[in-house]
């Protein structure tokens, strides 16, 4: 317990399995300091989503074992957990579930069981860190991809993690919503572990990166160095 | 590819507009209420009742226009009420000759048709007005409120929110297919483009069933992100702020207002 609160992420020899025959994790094992933003890259099926929704208990490892800031993932800690974790999936239209946005927002920390004006004041410094506090009352069906990223990212700033994990918020994008969305992620204080296609936003957000392809990680080394590394990338799909 | 029309909401800075939406929501149905009950063929009331619908469309500022022609999309129901001009006895009107089978069409059931045919007609126009003055997230809220189960309002705002995204999903499946049933010129004149009717009617299917393979994988997803946020299978909400006492006035005086108005129609 101790040696794992020093990080804010260890996946300790995870395995998992769809149920399909193949293994979609294949002994996983990463940490993740306090603070760090990493990258994870791979193919697709390569099982970056997987990982990701093994962080906050959505999936459960065969065998292995997670900790977040220190606390294992399991049947009783799921709430703690959750609400140190906020997963940003790929499409907002899984995210944005609620009539409007503001519902959205809400969402996370009325299920943490603040009160309301606590509630409120989450919503409104969550919308304002996205720079979106005029779209409160909106529906978010009526709203550009862009604008319905960032109030996916609210919903889980809401929640006030330590951990943010985000499915490949740039895919989809026009430039300039691209360009946007990264000074956004700049400006965000919280461990953030980002799974992408996107390399230049990598080499530019990203100091670290991990590489994925078959379920296993195949590199865990500093973005400049994996980039660098042309037979690398060209193993495993990679495009800069 | 986007919707837009399904959102019956259209803002005016109207007082009815501006109306809670419970208090809204309770005389709406009040009203569809009181025109049920009011009995068969009692015009005066009918036209009293009507005059209080085009009150409230007039009030809305939605103009007469929009909601006449929003009601009107129910007209073809009423064709189920057809039946009765000829089954209802009474003194005859007209009768039809069909080979071997005479349909007399009595006045009592020329009375008991008009009546269903104004009666739903009214009643489509107060829903349209409440439809088209309230943002559907009050609407909810204003469901909450009179004590619908909160997870039936939970499943009709996912209905809702979810609605657009399928009709935009299968949008963009007409159109694939559409971009990939051209016309080659060497076939033209040969044979209708597109293919025969059991092959349009096969793709048909396979888009439904793409649809519903679509929207079950996206329940799932839905389900991991409401999880995410904590989600337990409770659905928590802000308790609800208390009806001015002033909208309060206008529930009371609308409900009792339309109790006259069934009475009216049960007297005359």
């Amino acid at each position: 317990m101790s040696q794992n609160s020093v990080w804010a992420v260890r996946v300790e020899r995870v395995f998992f399995s769809y149920g399909d025959g193949q293994p979609a994790l294949d002994d996983v094992s990463l940490a993740i300091r306090p603070g760090e933003k990493v990258a994870l890259v791979g193919p697709n099926g390569a099982g970056k989503s997987t990982l990701m929704l093994h962080l906050n208990g959505i999936l459960r490892p065969a065998r292995g074992a997670i900790y977040i800031g220190g606390v294992a993932v399991e049947e009783k800690t799921l709430g703690r957990v959750r609400a140190k974790v906020g997963l940003v999936f790929q499409d907002p239209d899984d995210q944005l579930f609620s009539p409007t946005v503001f519902d959205d927002v809400a969402f996370g920390p009325i299920y943490q069981g603040l009160a309301e004006g606590e509630v409120r004041a989450r919503v409104a410094r969550a919308l304002a860190d996205v720079h979106m506090e005029a779209y409160a009352g909106r529906i978010s069906h009526h709203l550009s991809v862009g604008e319905k990223k960032r109030i996916a990212i609210a919903t889980v700033l809401a929640m006030e993690p330590e951990l943010l994990v985000l499915d490949e918020p740039t895919a989809g994008l026009d430039p300039r919503a691209r360009r946007g969305l990264i000074n956004l992620l700049r400006t965000l204080p919280q461990t953030m572990l980002i799974a992408t296609h996107d390399l230049r936003m990598v080499a530019e957000l990203l100091p670290r990166t991990i590489v994925m392809d078959r379920g296993r990680i195949v590199a865990d080394r500093p973005t400049a160095e994996v980039l660098a590394d042309r037979g690398l990338l060209e193993a495993h799909g990679l495009e800069l | 590819m986007h919707v837009h029309f399904l959102d019956a909401y259209r803002p005016r800075p109207s007082v009815v507009h501006a109306l809670d939406p419970r208090v809204k929501l309770v005389l709406a149905l009040a009203f569809i209420l009181a025109v049920a009950l009011t009995p068969i063929a009692a015009w005066p009331a009918y036209l009293l009742l009507a005059a209080l619908g085009f009150s409230a469309v007039l009030l809305s500022e939605l103009g007469v226009g929009f909601v006449l022609k929003r009601s009107a999309l129910a007209l073809p129901f009423v064709l189920a009420a057809l039946p009765v001009l000829v089954t209802a006895r009474g003194a005859a009107l007209w009768s039809i000759a069909l080979p071997g089978w005479t349909l007399v069409i009595s006045d009592a059931g020329m009375q008991r048709f008009l009546s269903i045919l104004l009666k739903s007609w009214l009643s489509v126009q107060m829903a349209v007005v409440l439809a088209a003055s309230t943002p559907f997230p009050h609407l909810l809220l204003a469901m909450r409120a009179i004590g619908i189960p909160r997870l039936i309002v939970a499943t009709f705002g996912l209905m809702w929110r979810y609605l657009f995204v399928l009709v935009d999903e299968a949008l963009r499946l007409l159109r694939a297919r559409a971009a990939r049933s051209g016309d080659p010129a060497s076939a033209a004149g040969r044979k209708r483009a597109g293919g025969s009717v059991a092959w349009r009617a096969r793709v048909v299917g396979g888009m439904a069933g793409n649809l519903l393979v679509r929207s079950f994988d996206r329940g799932e997803r839905i389900y991991a992100a409401m999880a995410a946020r904590g989600y337990d299978g409770e659905v928590r909400t802000f308790p609800l702020p208390p009806i001015p006492a002033g909208q309060r006035l206008i529930l009371a005086a609308g409900v009792v207002l339309l109790m006259l108005l069934v009475g009216v129609g049960y007297l005359s």
